[in-house]
């Protein structure tokens, strides 16, 4: 690369400030009636968390595991989320269901909160519209373990945005998927 | 011949390739005169591309594969009789007349029952063939479930792959499927879906002609075909989990995996099972340094398609939280007022820094002192590379040194398949359990012959140890074989001053051990193993020796003074140059191994 040549260097000064822009009274001035306009204007942010914002139906929050008709995670632990979710925060261990109507269900299912980039892969993947992403999105926690959310966690997770009425079951709600046995 | 078909569009490919093969063949036969076969060669056309194929007895399944073409079945196995029951290799066949004409049959016909014959012409990509293989799929998939996401053969069932490569994306039916109950307690180890079942019965075909126990049956007709066991008669023959993997869809399920693991998850290496001799080729399936599941790898040298339940269930211990992964040093003392019976503190960690010199040390000085008392054990449990290095470990500190061939874990007797419920045996051999349980008492015999000029046996050992000063003794059976040695023989080797015990996880012996080394399983290292029948294979690490462990390779390359990491191929090389009976081991030996002579 050829060295810039010392001719086409501008060298440009910085205004010099006269009295009055020294004593900077008159910018203070100049400010403080910005603020106090604004005052007397009608308000444009929200006044979050004593109000809550209204967000769209498909915004993705926090993952909750619903319940079938009987109160049971309608879950079927085909590993589909999680071999689906970029970030790998999935973690499921699969038994043999206690239950005459389906085969498998997941003994343990773990999402780590902190690690989930909220794509909502999880939710596309899932063949028995079992995961799904609520509106809620200011979660917290005083340490990384309590962000690994399980199952029960997950569970009461559906039934607190149930309650609150936001988010709707999207999807067949109650119904068992193709995953389980139709007639037993 | 109809003339007619002859001139059929379609085939006009065919027609053209024919002439070119027919003048090659005819080229050909003149170059090969000398083949034993009279240089008679059969020419069989798939899909207009012809193939040699010799004077092999193939059927056109075998046929197609030559040319590189994939019919699709599910009831047709190598290893089993031919049934043309799933009908989904159905196929167009015809037959090219001397005169350069095809005649085709008019009716598709499956492919594993056809045999390939000369100037046999095969159609698998006809509009005809692909409607047949299409409307076969629909019919067997009219009672499926279609519950993959809970089935544990999802991502390596034939139902899912035939499906996306050959079937209709939807199904025609109308009617409630079919559900029959499953079967759990088929066999102990083994579950039956019966509403996933596709009745190509290549697991009853295999009990029938291969375990020769002939538990499985097909009960009931027409849609209502089932697979079952006679009453009580559960399949828990020493070869039933093979019909898990025979299986071409998730009918059959192995309860020892079952909903561990979704298949895609696991990772796959070439390995060779440790249980008997006969050292079937196997693959190990693994995931985050976990053992997950035990399959056969097919080789004609070794076992041919199959392992036993032994080696297929045996792995646990792989796996298992009370195996030593690292050096412990242990010491013996007298109680005060007591009459010379020694005592043994808990044996105490030690990091890899610290072991390897003082091991070599007190070896090194008790060889010095008497060279004679110093004497080491080669378990047949270990790899070829691994006896090598030990070997000229220990004879490296004294020629006078004395080596042994660890014991051999010998149950029962060689059990032969097909054999019937009472253990007779019925027609021809087609697989053997070997009483012998482990996999390379051959390799370690020639490496001692190699180093001092005969093999000396463990209850040698046993005599000679009330004269040893210092003894170097690895073990690393599996826990399965149980105690290895008895309390009486326990007690004569713990009198032994210097005991280096490596063993896979606490015995008896280890716990007197002046310093135990861990060991590592087949699943951990490289290497080689050599059958009863001089077949060396080799085994390549599929998980990790623990956290810190270190398998017996890289021990005995450190106690050695090798730097660096254990490298198994330059082992084999170094072997190979030196020891005559290896020779043939210089480099990789292939998926099917090398036989020794």
């Amino acid at each position: 690369m050829m060295p810039i040549a010392e001719s086409e260097v501008r060298w440009v000064k910085p205004p010099t400030l006269g009295l009055l822009d020294r004593l900077y009274l008159p910018a203070i001035a100049q400010g403080l009636g910005t603020t106090i306009k604004h005052v007397f204007q009608p308000k444009v942010t929200q006044q979050f968390p004593e109000e809550r914002p209204d967000l769209p139906a498909n915004y993705r929050g926090l993952h909750r595991l619903n319940r079938d008709a009987d109160g049971r995670v309608k879950c079927v632990a085909c590993y589909m989320c999680s071999t689906a979710c970029p970030a790998r925060c999935i973690d499921i261990v699969a038994a043999p269901s206690p239950w005459p109507d389906r085969e498998k269900y997941p003994e343990m299912f773990v999402i780590d909160e902190l690690r989930c980039i909220y794509c909502g892969m999880c939710e596309q993947a899932c063949p028995c519209d079992a995961i799904e992403l609520t509106s809620m999105f200011d979660l917290t926690g005083l340490s990384r373990e309590e962000m690994m959310f399980d199952k029960e966690k997950l569970l009461s997770v559906f039934d607190q945005s149930v309650a609150m009425g936001k988010d709707p079951v999207r999807t067949r709600a109650g119904a068992l998927s193709c995953a389980s046995e139709p007639n037993v | 011949m109809d003339p007619d078909l002859a001139v059929d569009p379609r085939l006009a490919p065919v027609q053209e390739s024919f002439d070119g093969a027919l003048r090659t063949h005819r080229r050909k036969l003149q170059d090969r005169k000398d083949t034993k076969d009279d240089g008679f060669m059969a020419v069989v056309y798939i899909n207009d591309q012809p193939v040699d194929i010799g004077s092999e007895r193939l059927n056109l399944i075998q046929a197609a594969q030559k040319a590189g073409v994939f019919i699709p079945h599910y009831c047709w196995h190598p290893a089993l009789s031919v049934v043309a029951s799933c009908r989904m290799c159905l196929v167009e066949v015809g037959e090219k007349k001397p005169d350069g004409t095809i005649a085709m049959q008019p009716r598709v016909v499956p492919a594993c029952q056809t045999p390939a014959k000369d100037a046999t012409v095969c159609l698998t990509n006809s509009e005809k063939a692909k409607n047949a293989q299409a409307n076969t799929l629909e019919s067997l998939l009219l009672n499926h479930p279609l519950d993959c996401p809970v089935c544990d053969k999802a991502g390596e069932c034939k139902l899912q792959d035939f499906s996306y490569g050959f079937g209709h994306s939807t199904s025609r039916m109308v009617d409630p499927k079919n559900t029959p109950p499953n079967k759990p307690d088929i066999g102990e180890r083994i579950s039956l879906f019966t509403d996933r079942c596709i009745m190509c019965s290549r697991c009853v075909r295999f009990t029938r002609e291969i375990s020769g126990s002939a538990e499985l049956m097909v009960s009931n007709r027409g849609h209502h075909s089932e697979i079952d066991i006679f009453p009580g008669e559960p399949v828990n023959n020493k070869l039933a989990g093979n019909v898990v993997d025979l299986c071409p869809v998730g009918a059959l399920a192995n309860k020892d995996f079952l909903y561990k693991q979704r298949v895609w998850f696991l990772k796959t290496q070439a390995s060779v099972c440790a249980g008997c001799s006969t050292g079937c080729s196997i693959q190990v399936d693994h995931n985050k340094d976990v053992v997950h599941r035990i399959r056969p790898r097919e080789n004609p040298l070794a076992q041919g398609q199959f392992i036993c339940d032994e080696g297929r269930f045996d792995y646990a211990y792989v796996n298992g939280a009370e195996r030593f992964d690292r050096p412990l040093s242990g010491q013996a003392f007298l109680p005060a007022g007591a009459a010379g019976q020694q005592e043994y503190l808990p044996l105490e960690p030690m990091t890899w820094e610290n072991a390897i010199p003082a091991v070599r040390g007190e070896l090194a000085k008790a060889a010095k002192e008497n060279g004679a008392a110093l004497a080491g054990v080669i378990s047949p449990m270990l790899t070829v590379e691994e006896a090598f290095l030990f070997a000229k470990f220990i004879k490296g500190l004294s020629s006078d040194a004395r080596l042994y061939l660890g014991w051999v874990p010998r149950v029962g007797k060689d059990e032969q398949f097909p054999q019937d419920r009472h253990g007779n045996p019925l027609g021809a051999v087609k697989f053997t359990i070997r009483a012998e349980k482990c996999p390379n008492r051959r390799g370690v015999e020639e490496v001692l012959k190699h180093f001092q000029g005969e093999v000396l046996g463990f209850d040698q050992m046993l005599t000679d140890a009330a004269r040893l000063e210092a003894l170097y003794l690895t073990a690393a059976y599996p826990p399965r074989l149980g105690a290895w040695l008895t309390d009486e023989q326990t007690q004569t080797l713990a009198r032994i001053p210097l005991l280096v015990v490596q063993d896979l996880a606490p015995t008896p012996i280890s716990e007197r051990a002046r310093f135990v080394l861990p060991a590592a399983t087949f699943a951990e290292k490289d290497g080689c193993f050599v059958n009863h029948a001089n077949l060396a294979q080799q085994l390549h690490r599929a998980v990790r020796p623990g956290a810190i462990g270190r398998t017996e390779g890289q021990i005995f390359l450190n106690l050695l003074d090798r730097r660096g990491l254990i490298q198994a191929k330059a082992v084999r090389e170094e072997l190979a140059r030196e020891v005559p009976f290896f020779a043939a081991l210089d480099g990789n030996l292939g998926e099917f191994g090398v036989k020794l002579s």
